[in-house]
């Protein structure tokens, strides 16, 4: 393929490839099947040119490619503040990447999207919230690809066999036990982001086998605790004993071999983790705006948010991010229109730490995503406070910051 | 002089800016800028263009090799990279920036341990890896 049989665009995005295998010291590169592609969001010139010319020069995605948040919101024209020539340079982006035949899905969260490898498959994704979801729920394998080489991976069918492709790096290095917690703290979904954020910041690349959680854990808890990781650290890859896929037991999790690391969670390791996600003066009850939706909202936690909002109505801008295919669902069952009276903002394409969306005036953002609460600060300027969706709605309701502390304390 | 592990080959001269927190670029550096903006990071606001930037790890996003990109494309890169451990992710930036044209810097990788060994002051990049006080 360097050499030119498929085109320019192919021997360009083989040599990007055969580099960086080379570069990672990989004995060779591994078939993949699907990739997800997260270099479609703009961040300058240079990446519009690059994908135009990939594009130009003939280029075509040779396995099923989804696509991850743009720039901009194609569905709510208006939603993204951008000047208009970045408006444009964004969009010429995202055209691009669709010519090289990539599912224009604009999702973080493909995988609630349709695009669910089975287990073992080698893929090629990026995005790293898409990449641990991929590589702990669904136990496909793919490396936390930069952006560039997934589309480069996807025009080839091909990625370096190294890192999380093999088998002796997908075990646990590290045991981490959160027998000490109570039952009751890991029923609550803003439980698990701040058990992603903990984790990262603690292991940042390695590999954990977490002991002592429960057996049923919603798919979205486990969506925002590899979120949080990554961003936090950069987590490729985390097993659960008796939920995830590769950990139906420890010795299976570690591969039968003294864990590197062993530590014990406990509550008031939690709770600093938690305190770290909210970058407000402690105690502040000021808020401007919420954010929820990263990773995207699934149909699951618009059901929830749709319980907790009854028929109130918020008092402060309340944004939900999502990928068209779930605005699409909620569409059809009736929640866009009752979440849209009670003052839910909707985004999709894109998000609002990627693009400007959020008030200009700034001010406090909260979130119960442990993800936005990691980028807010640097992307936006906003101060954070971290919350449950429960919080998030209460807040919002009553235009002040509203959280239940009691199975923090 | 110490010699880093080769992961782009160059040669390069700068001031040696050592990271004491790691940090993503994508969220933590400013493309259009070329400073360090997480308010968190003890370094916020310092410009990372023309150094010897040395860092023991990198964290979070994959998108860091599209501000590694950008910044190349405007000619406020730093000079170097010297990473803790080979990552592909910052490196990647730099190959996709050299198929499109823009100037290629080199990328070492060097243990933490080495790398607390590297003295202040301006540093020049030989090819092969070498590093020594210029």
């Amino acid at each position: 393929m360097a050499a030119g049989s498929r085109g320019p665009a192919i021997a360009m995005a083989a040599r990007i490839l055969n580099e960086t295998a080379a570069m990672l010291g990989a004995e060779r590169l591994v078939t993949v099947t699907s990739s997800h592609v997260d270099g479609c969001l703009y961040h300058g010139d240079s990446g519009t040119h690059f994908a135009e010319r990939l594009a130009s020069e003939g280029g075509r995605v040779a396995v099923p490619t989804t696509l991850n948040v743009g720039a901009l919101d194609l569905l709510h024209p208006g939603r993204v503040q951008f000047d208009p020539r970045t408006a444009e340079m964004a969009r010429r982006m995202m055209v691009a990447y669709e010519q090289l035949g990539c599912v224009p899905s604009w999702t973080c969260a493909p995988y609630q999207a349709g695009h669910r490898p089975a287990l073992g498959e080698h893929v090629a994704w990026g995005e790293s919230n898409a990449v641990v979801f991929c590589n702990s729920v669904l136990g496909a394998r793919t490396n936390r690809l930069g952006d560039f080489l997934d589309i480069c991976a996807a025009l080839c069918a091909r990625a370096p066999y190294t890192g999380l492709h093999r088998d002796e790096n997908r075990r646990a290095r590290v045991v981490v036990d959160t027998r000490a917690l109570s039952d009751a703290l890991k029923r609550l979904d803003a439980f698990y982001p701040v058990l992603g954020a903990w984790l990262g910041a603690e292991i940042g690349s390695d590999v954990a086998a977490l002991i002592g959680l429960p057996a049923a854990i919603p798919e979205d808890s486990l969506k925002a605790l590899g979120a949080a990781a990554a961003s936090s650290g950069a987590v490729g890859l985390f097993h659960i004993v008796g939920v995830t896929p590769e950990a139906p037991d420890l010795a299976a999790a570690t591969g039968g071999q003294p864990p590197a690391r062993s530590i014990v969670l406990t509550a008031a390791m939690l709770r600093a983790a938690r305190d770290r996600l909210s970058t407000a003066a402690a105690g502040t009850d000021r808020i401007d705006a919420v954010a929820v939706g990263s990773p995207h909202f699934s149909l699951a936690e618009f059901a929830a948010l749709d319980r907790l909002v009854g028929s109130g109505r918020f008092k402060i801008p309340f944004y939900a991010c999502t990928g068209r295919a779930v605005l699409g669902e909620i569409e059809r069952n009736g929640m866009l229109a009752r979440l849209g009276e009670a003052g839910v903002e909707f985004v999709t394409d894109t998000c609002v730490v990627v693009a400007p969306i959020l008030p200009k005036a700034g001010g406090v953002l909260m979130t119960n995503s442990g993800k936005f609460a990691h980028y807010a600060t640097p992307n936006t300027g906003f101060a954070t406070v971290y919350g449950s969706l429960a919080d998030c709605v209460a807040s919002a309701l009553a235009g002040r910051v509203t959280r239940d502390e009691r199975l923090w304390s | 002089m110490v010699t880093g592990q080769v992961l782009i080959d160059g040669t390069a001269e700068g001031p040696l800016l050592r990271l004491v927190e790691p940090i993503s670029f994508w969220g933590g550096v400013d493309p259009a800028t070329g400073r360090l903006t997480d308010p968190r990071h003890p370094q916020h606001g310092v410009a990372i263009a023309g150094t010897v930037l040395v860092l023991a790890a990198t964290r979070g996003s994959s998108s860091s090799s599209a501000i590694m990109l950008e910044l190349l494309a405007r000619g406020i890169a730093p000079a170097a990279l010297v990473l803790g451990e080979p990552d592909a992710i910052l490196a990647l930036g730099i190959i996709v920036g050299r198929e499109m044209g823009y100037p290629a810097i080199p990328v070492l990788a060097l243990p933490p341990a080495a790398q607390a060994l590297l003295p202040e002051g301006m540093l020049r990049i030989a090819k092969g890896g070498g590093i020594s006080a210029a």
